[in-house]
């Protein structure tokens, strides 16, 4: 068994080792990395909670006491972005996962089985994709009404188009593949195929695809936090924020340049390793 | 070895490493190799033995990164290739030195009219205006027995045999002294294997072009090439004249690789193989790189790397135990 | 050669078409055959000639256009989704390509696994399953400490091998091996041929053998059948087709074979031109326009495959008569 683990630890072994060399993508990981935790530990992290307020302490530059300074209600801007983070990596995520399996399932449908039904997806694809993604995710956030979960929903179904695209275009490639031709031989069902042998060996362009989207996915939240359709306050989220700043701009810059950074270096984090992992899988896929 | 000839190209020791992740890979180990004027050479080898680097040695077109060239002498018509500049290196691929690739389907550029790439080639080695070199080239498309119409048609719009004719029009624009070829019928079809084997013998006799054909074909070798060299990792193993290295095969991988090929006039129930696969090229045996393999493997074999021996005029092995076997029959 | 054997399949008019945009390719035009219990059919001819494409129809890896398979008696064209997953454990495949054939994601167990897996042999008992197997590694000559490995870290050879176990996990009686040596080097080609005898002569295996390799052919095959453009123009057991081939067309293909011998260099029939294109080819005889025999009948109508002799069938209006 343990040979057997030793084995599946080889693909990713290697995959690992050719990441490593990539300075920037590392630095990328070890970002994406320190976020999960912050998001995890937040509750340890942060000195204060994102909500208390601290109205004498308000406006006041980063000190001793609060690190990254106070807003115009006082609150810890440090432990705001912290919690933050939280916000951030679960729109990311969940809005991806939910643009990744319905975009994929979509994907894999039109591509294995092409004709109409093939037609009939990608045409609604493209319907969808002929709108700009995030004019459509604030057309859909304004529909669904204020909320993390709305913001999650809207920003995911902006972004199944893609990944239909990607997963068909991964799935056609293979479909020809005699590998599936020699499964069809042996008697496996449509299912099966699709299942265990198409998709997994789909799954490098959708990794890629999935790094970036996260970054997009949080940016999106950003801008749409920012003018005010998703997160509600007191939600910590970093566009929330920077839209809350944006007021006190001459006089208290630190409220915006926190969370502004805090967005850029995820997104430059997010892009770096995707990127990395790009070129990773690639010489495997060419093999 | 033998007294000094006037060879047209003399390799001496050549070795060549490819640096990768997974190790040092040593595709070219001390190899000799001579070609006389107007010979043709079969280079035969399996994948991996290493023939395509030698060639791209001898055309100075190595990657490097990851290969290089680490010792040897190619001394091609007097001087040593190895020693030349960019520029003077450049001169000769095309002009003194032609190759011939495998792939008919990605050798030719698919946007660029036939004609027009064959006149490229011209136009890069002799001193002509565009239309004297698109004269020559339309020429040189009826040599190879393509109608001059179609020399202002794409790549796309020929049959691989016909696209091949192409890539030996390109070759040999210029005259080339010496002319490359590395599996240039592998992707035929039989038929039109045949055509272009044809075509490559006439084109022989005319020109009196040198030749080293690159194939793993034993029935290629024997109907177009004077002189034969067995390759295996990394080195020559046999050479010889191709009537004799036919009639009298000594290195048991040359014996090996006739086994395999089943016989068109006799009936065999089973093939003899050489057991075991080709070595890591990053992991290759001491002493004689064959040595695992071998049925008449000695202790010697693995702890010095035999020399080659003329057993007789013209006859090169790299075997000190076949030959004493041969001393001790004849 | 005696009449007595057993038939295992036929092949009635089998046709199969492609829609293409400059009209219908034929690539399978025609077929009729059959495959003797127990015998090797080889299946030659050069690109285009349609041969893997009437081995893929025959198991129904493709659909037909038109035409039977009788297998057994039955006409499996006709089958439906049950049946055919029934004979799918009696019909097998070898492909060509031991780098595309294989899954890269599943290591060499989980490769023979698959079609164990699908059908639902040894359900209960993985213990079992992993048996069989290892049996199955033994008889094609894959080393047991193999098991877990991947198939970019193998070689050629031995996923071809990997291919072969593959095919006989269900204990098959009909494999169509589909160029299974083209992809390799000579010396391991050899080896893999010597294995496919072996197993043959064990479990008493009908192969049809498509390869483009004549010498190869000859070696593995009892009858052998040559193709031209969609169609078989000749076929007899494998002596009568190299010392007597009566098809112009299969005497060109003899005579362009490299021979690798010194003292055998004779004249070739050098074939003209190209092989045309199988898009709505013209009537008559297929091989016309680069026949040198060729009479006004040829392009006029098409030859039918006549016995012309015991066992020996040929494609040609002028099959002893030929003159230039």
């Amino acid at each position: 068994m343990s040979q057997m683990k030793k084995r599946k630890m080889g693909n990713f072994g290697e995959i690992m080792r050719r990441l490593k060399k990539n300075r920037l993508a590392m630095f990328g990981l070890t970002i994406v990395v320190l976020l999960f935790i912050t998001a995890l530990f937040a509750d340890f992290i942060a000195p204060y909670s994102y909500a208390k307020q601290h109205l004498s302490d308000a406006f006041q530059a980063p000190n001793s006491k609060y690190i990254l300074g106070t807003d115009e209600f006082g609150r810890d801007i440090f432990s705001r972005i912290v919690y933050g983070s939280r916000i951030s990596l679960q729109v990311g995520f969940i809005a991806v996962g939910l643009a990744v399996v319905v975009g994929g399932f979509l994907g894999a449908v039109s591509g294995f089985y092409g004709g109409k039904i093939d037609n009939l997806i990608m045409r609604a694809m493209d319907i969808l994709l002929s709108i700009p993604q995030i004019l459509l995710a604030i057309a859909i956030a304004a529909s669904l009404g204020p909320g993390l979960f709305n913001l999650m929903i809207a920003v995911g179904i902006s972004s199944i188009p893609s990944y239909a695209r990607i997963v068909r275009s991964a799935v056609l490639s293979i479909r020809n593949q005699e590998f599936v031709e020699a499964a069809k031989a042996m008697g496996s069902s449509d299912f099966r195929i699709i299942m265990k042998h198409i998709l997994p060996n789909s799954m490098a362009p959708i990794i890629v695809q999935a790094t970036l989207g996260v970054a997009f996915a949080i940016l999106t939240a950003a801008g749409l936090s920012f003018i005010g359709l998703g997160i509600q306050p007191p939600m910590p989220e970093w566009g929330a924020m920077l839209s809350g700043g944006r007021g006190y701009i001459r006089d208290y810059p630190y409220m915006t340049l926190f969370p502004g950074l805090a967005i850029m270096i995820t997104i430059l984090a997010l892009n770096f390793l995707g990127d990395g992992l790009r070129d990773a899988l690639d010489p495997k896929l060419k093999r | 070895m033998t007294e000094k000839k006037d060879f047209l190209l003399d390799i001496q020791n050549l070795t060549v490493h490819y640096e990768t992740d997974s190790g040092v890979v040593h595709a070219v180990e001390g190899l000799n190799l001579q070609l006389g004027h107007g010979e043709s050479l079969g280079f035969v080898g399996e994948t991996g033995a290493g023939k395509t680097t030698t060639a791209l040695a001898i055309m100075q077109l190595i990657p490097n990164p990851p290969g290089k060239i680490l010792n040897g002498n190619i001394i091609f018509d007097g001087q040593n290739l190895n020693t030349l500049n960019e520029e003077e290196k450049r001169h000769i691929r095309g002009g003194k030195i032609a190759m011939i690739f495998q792939d008919p389907m990605t050798s030719l550029n698919p946007v660029i009219p036939v004609g027009e790439q064959i006149a490229e080639m011209i136009e890069l080695h002799q001193n002509v205006t565009k239309d004297e070199a698109f004269k020559k080239a339309v020429q040189m498309l009826e040599l190879v027995g393509i109608r001059p119409e179609r020399a202002k048609d794409f790549p796309h719009q020929f049959s691989g045999g016909m696209r091949q004719r192409v890539v030996i029009a390109i070759a040999l624009a210029c005259d080339p002294t010496l002319l490359i070829a590395d599996e240039p019928t592998t992707a035929l079809d039989v038929t039109i294997q045949a055509q272009v084997l044809e075509l490559m013998k006439e084109l022989k006799k005319e020109f009196n072009t040198s030749m080293i054909m690159i194939t793993h074909d034993l029935g290629v070798v024997a109907e177009i090439c004077d002189k034969v060299a067995i390759m295996y990792a990394g080195s020559v193993v046999e050479y010889a004249d191709t009537r004799v290295l036919y009639t009298n095969p000594l290195h048991p991988y040359t014996n090996g690789l006739f086994n395999s090929i089943p016989d068109l006039d006799e009936d065999e129930e089973e093939l003899k193989v050489i057991q075991g696969l080709m070595p890591d090229p990053t992991n290759l045996p001491s002493g004689c790189t064959f040595h695992p393999r071998c049925p008449l493997a000695q202790p010697e074999c693995s702890q010095k790397k035999p020399e080659m021996i003329e057993i007789e005029p013209g006859h090169f092995v790299a075997c000190p135990v076949c030959c004493n076997a041969f001393v001790k029959k004849g | 050669m005696n009449g007595s054997r057993e038939k295992l399949i036929e092949v009635n008019h089998l046709k199969k078409y492609f829609p293409t945009k400059k009209g219908m390719l034929h690539a399978v035009d025609d077929v009729s055959f059959f495959v003797y219990e127990g015998e090797t059919l080889g299946l030659v001819g050069e690109s285009g000639c349609g041969k893997s494409t009437l081995g893929r129809v025959m198991i129904r890896l493709l659909d037909a256009t038109d035409g039977e398979v009788i297998y057994r008696g039955e006409n499996i064209l006709k089958y439906n989704k049950r049946q055919m997953k029934d004979l799918r454990k009696d019909v097998q495949i070898v492909f060509q390509d031991p780098y595309s054939s294989l899954n890269p994601r599943l290591s060499v167990s989980e490769l023979i696994a698959e079609p164990l897996i699908v059908n639902n042999v040894y359900n209960g008992s993985k213990a079992e399953r992993d048996a069989r197997i290892r049996t199955l590694m033994d008889t094609v000559g894959l080393a047991q400490r193999l098991v877990h490995a991947y198939p970019h870290e193998l070689d050629g050879g031995r996923r071809q091998r990997i291919g072969i176990a593959r095919s006989l996990a269900l204990d098959p009686d009909f494999i169509v091996l589909d160029e299974p040596v083209s992809a390799l080097d000579v010396c391991i080609q050899a080896q893999i041929l010597n294995l496919l005898n072996t197993l043959k002569k064990e479990k008493g295996f009908t192969y049809i053998f498509i390869a483009h390799n004549l010498s190869v052919v000859k070696h593995v095959s009892d009858r052998i059948a040559v193709m031209y453009l969609g169609k078989i123009v000749e076929l007899s057991d494998y002596r009568t087709v190299f010392a007597d081939p009566l098809h112009p067309y299969t005497q060109a293909l003899l005579s362009a074979i490299p021979i690798p011998k010194v003292d055998q260099q004779r004249d070739r029939i050098i074939l003209e031109g190209d092989v045309p294109s199988p898009i709505e080819p013209p009537e008559g005889c297929r091989f016309a326009g680069r026949c040198r025999y060729r009479k006004d009948i040829c392009s006029q109508k098409t030859p039918e495959l006549r016995e012309i002799e015991k066992g020996h069938f040929i494609a040609c209006h002028f099959a002893r008569n030929l003159s230039m």
